[in-house]
């Protein structure tokens, strides 16, 4: 096979728990995002858009939706002669197998599958993160400061800084340090959790890391601390842009709410870098004739009746007359009834409000004590949830 | 899998559809908001289970050729059989330039002879509806004709815009007693959809026959002639039925999609219609942006207003600007406090900022491709 100068893998197999029961039945990136994407749509197409046409994507949780969906890999176009997007699960071989127990083992067992391409470098990547980043550009940064491995970092502000792993850095962007999640925060460049390795470099750390009973195998607290111990040259890639981790209700909602407005925060409306997605096969959208639909986005196959404020509506969702929806993303397929109205919530796939049900409204006494602790002030309806005619769904309730 | 490959013939004269065609085949003119013509037809036959399918093409196909690329948008990208393009060429008994659809059909006979199957469903490029043809396929074999033509019921035929108007007369049991092309006084309501199933040795005889006879055109010359020596049968079709046989038409069946009933007919959920992915953003509405009874297309960015219009992908509308009663092609950009009414805007077409353009219901006025205003 010829040799790759750089090859991707994404990391695929996170749960994504906190995105509760949208993530019961399929891996975290999977879950729609602005109105026609999945998130791993992102990466992918940036790699695509990079000149990346190797990427491995590791999964483990609820792969059935990512598989089916990531396909032949045509829609990025990557099916490829000799390359492509292939989808690695973790497999048994001779009498021994196990699941990915951290991101650099996951990494690890796929080591036969890296060294076939013979790749120079390898780019981790993360399957949960919104943004539009050329890997190319980090590229030549990280041969150019001749690195063994570069991590891509976000400005972040201070106060936050405690939440992140931090890079120290000198003036020349090398890596001085790393501290995950400090207290007292010296720096304020978060990883982004994007690496680009020399292939020749890392192998060994991840053979030497699996050996490692007490290592959590995990690329952030075990590999860039054992390089930076043995003064490999690690250096920080400053990324400007929007960048967003969508791993919980908030992010996921506010990602959404990121692509609206004259000057959106994420613009998806570029025509440079564009994000390829599986496209549905549904006709244009139409907006009937007492449809007030402002500042949102709709997708193909949606069919709009009635009211839509600062909204996302994805593919194929249907709106009846006097619905009102505010604030809201209502994923692929679903129904919203008569009168109906949406406050701040996520509509799950497939899902069905029935007329004049009440999704977000103020809570009354009789709805008694709900956990809100992974939705806060967003009502949740889960995929394929029909929610009976008139019912009252209080802020923040999960309904599942 | 259906035993019949496709032909489609997208020679069609097409002076009808004036500057839509200018640059372009009638298989090949856009509509719907994302589709071009020839998607239907494709549609159809890969919905019916039919994955062999060749399209005679003849004047100004660049345009198809870049749409229809391998065929894998609509799954044709096939090892065996899938979608060959059929271009003319010149050989010594072939001059390039067709006399007429037996011309057409006759210059592309090793493609013919080299498919498998045993039925030929042979179609026109102008006429658009959603079905499978399975059915017709049953009845044709089960009836022994020797040709089923499909048809419809057609009421409010405007004479004014007829082309290839081929109308059926039935007796009792189905079969055609008699046909007419292009009748001044129709005596039938039964029009021709430009779909014909019969056996491939039938089609090879037919247009040989004709060839030889100095006879060119299929409809007029071997059809019609043949009433009383074959056994024609007709199939009716009850769905909704495009013929984009007059701009005007054209225009009207665009907007009819503004219809419920209709855009529910030609775009159901079974048989979805597949074209040429783009991967365009979906469409966005931006501050005052508004659309009204109206289809719009992904990558559309919508800061004016929209009124029963359709527009394609990729139409940028600025704020101030009015779009009422206009079909507004790909990538068209609508300028600042501009006004548009009864406008065909073909691709590409930009619109500078305040300009007041305006057709009328019964002339919509068509903007050629790339036109600055």
């Amino acid at each position: 096979m010829p040799k790759k100068k750089m090859i991707a893998m994404l990391l695929a197999g996170g749960q994504g728990s906190r995105l509760g029961v949208l993530t019961k039945s399929m891996a975290k990136p999977a879950v729609p995002f602005g109105g026609k994407y999945r998130i791993i749509d992102f990466p992918l197409s940036n790699c695509v858009n990079s000149d990346i046409d190797t990427v491995g994507v590791l999964t483990q949780y609820e792969p059935l939706a990512l598989n089916s969906y990531l396909g032949s890999g045509q829609p990025w176009d990557l099916d490829r002669m000799n390359g492509g997007v292939f989808v690695l699960p973790p497999y048994v071989s001779g009498s021994e197998g196990q699941w990915y127990s951290g991101t650099a083992n996951a990494v690890y067992q796929n080591l036969p599958f890296i060294d076939q391409f013979d790749p120079e470098y390898v780019l981790i990547l993360s399957g949960d993160h919104i943004y539009k980043m050329d890997y190319a550009k980090m590229l030549r940064f990280h041969e150019e400061k001749n690195a063994d491995a570069t991590i891509a970092v976000l400005t972040v502000p201070m106060d936050e800084a405690s939440r992140f792993g931090i890079m120290n850095t000198d003036e020349y962007a090398r890596i001085t340090e790393f501290e995950e999640k400090p207290k007292q925060p010296k720096s304020n460049k978060a990883s982004m959790g994007i690496y680009i390795f020399n292939w020749r470099i890392l192998r060994p750390y991840l053979v030497n890391d699996d050996k490692d009973g007490s290592s959590s195998h995990d690329f952030g607290k075990n590999i860039i601390p054992d390089l930076l111990r043995a003064g490999a040259n690690l250096y920080a890639y400053d990324f400007k842009g929007y960048w967003k981790d969508v791993g919980t209700l908030k992010s996921l909602w506010e990602a959404n709410m990121d692509l609206l407005g004259q000057r959106p925060e994420f613009r998806l409306a570029d025509k440079d870098w564009r994000i390829y997605s599986k496209s549905p096969a549904m006709p244009p959208h139409y907006l009937g004739e007492l449809a007030d639909v402002t500042d949102s986005i709709v997708s193909e196959g949606c069919v709009v009746y009635g009211n839509v404020k600062h909204s996302v509506l994805f593919t194929g969702v249907h709106v009846a007359k006097g619905a009102y929806i505010r604030d809201s993303i209502v994923m692929p397929g679903a129904e919203i009834g008569e009168n109906a109205i949406i406050n701040k919530a996520i509509i799950g796939e497939g899902a069905v409000i029935s007329p004049g049900a009440v999704i977000g409204s103020d809570p009354t006494p009789e709805d008694g004590v709900y956990d809100t602790s992974l939705s806060g002030d967003i009502t949740l309806v889960a995929n394929t949830v029909t929610v009976p005619e008139g019912k009252r769904v209080p802020v923040g309730m999960i309904v599942k | 899998m259906e035993n019949a490959f496709g032909l489609i013939y997208t020679g069609d004269a097409s002076m009808q559809l004036r500057d839509l065609t200018f640059s372009r085949s009638v298989a090949a003119v856009p509509f719907g908001g994302r589709y071009r013509t020839i998607d239907f037809m494709l549609s159809d036959l890969v919905n019916t289970g039919i994955y062999n399918v060749g399209i005679i093409a003849q004047r100004n196909y660049h345009s198809l050729m870049d749409h229809l690329e391998s065929g894998k948008e609509w799954d044709l990208h096939r090892k065996r059989d899938g979608l060959f393009i059929l271009p003319p060429f010149v050989t010594h008994d072939n001059t390039g330039v067709y006399k007429g659809t037996v011309d057409a059909i006759r210059s592309c006979m090793g493609y013919i002879r080299r498919s498998s199957q045993k039925y030929v469903v042979l179609m026109g490029s102008h006429t658009i509806y959603n079905t499978t043809y399975n059915e017709m396929i049953r009845s044709h074999i089960e009836s022994g004709a020797d040709i089923t033509i499909m048809y419809n019921n057609v009421e409010n035929y405007d004479m004014s815009e007829q082309f290839d108007d081929l109308r059926l007369k039935l007796d009792s049991n189905g079969r055609v007693i008699d046909l007419a092309m292009n009748p001044a006084q129709p005596e039938s309501n039964l029009c021709s959809c430009d779909v014909f199933v019969m056996e491939k040795s039938t089609l090879e005889y037919l247009v040989e026959d004709a060839f030889a006879h100095a006879r060119y055109d299929f409809m007029s010359d071997v059809l019609v002639r043949s009433v009383n020596e074959l056994n024609i049968r007709g199939w009716e079709y009850k769905g909704y039925v495009a013929r984009l046989n007059s701009l005007i038409g054209y225009y009207r069946h665009n907007m009819a999609l503004l219809d419920k009933a209709v855009s529910k007919d030609l775009f159901s959920s079974e048989h979805p219609i597949y074209t040429k992915i783009k991967d365009e953003f979906p469409a966005v509405y931006v501050g005052e942006g508004k659309a009204i009874n109206s289809i719009v297309a992904d990558g559309c960015v919508i800061e004016g207003r929209v009124e029963n219009s359709v527009l394609f992908r990729g139409v940028h509308v600025s704020p101030g600007a009015i779009v009422k009663n206009s079909i507004v092609m790909q990538a068209a950009d609508i300028g600042e406090d501009s006004y548009l009414d009864y406008m065909i805007l073909d691709k590409g077409v930009s619109v500078g900022r305040g300009r007041n353009l305006s057709g009328h219901g019964s002339y919509p006025v068509i903007l050629r491709k790339g036109t600055k205003v």
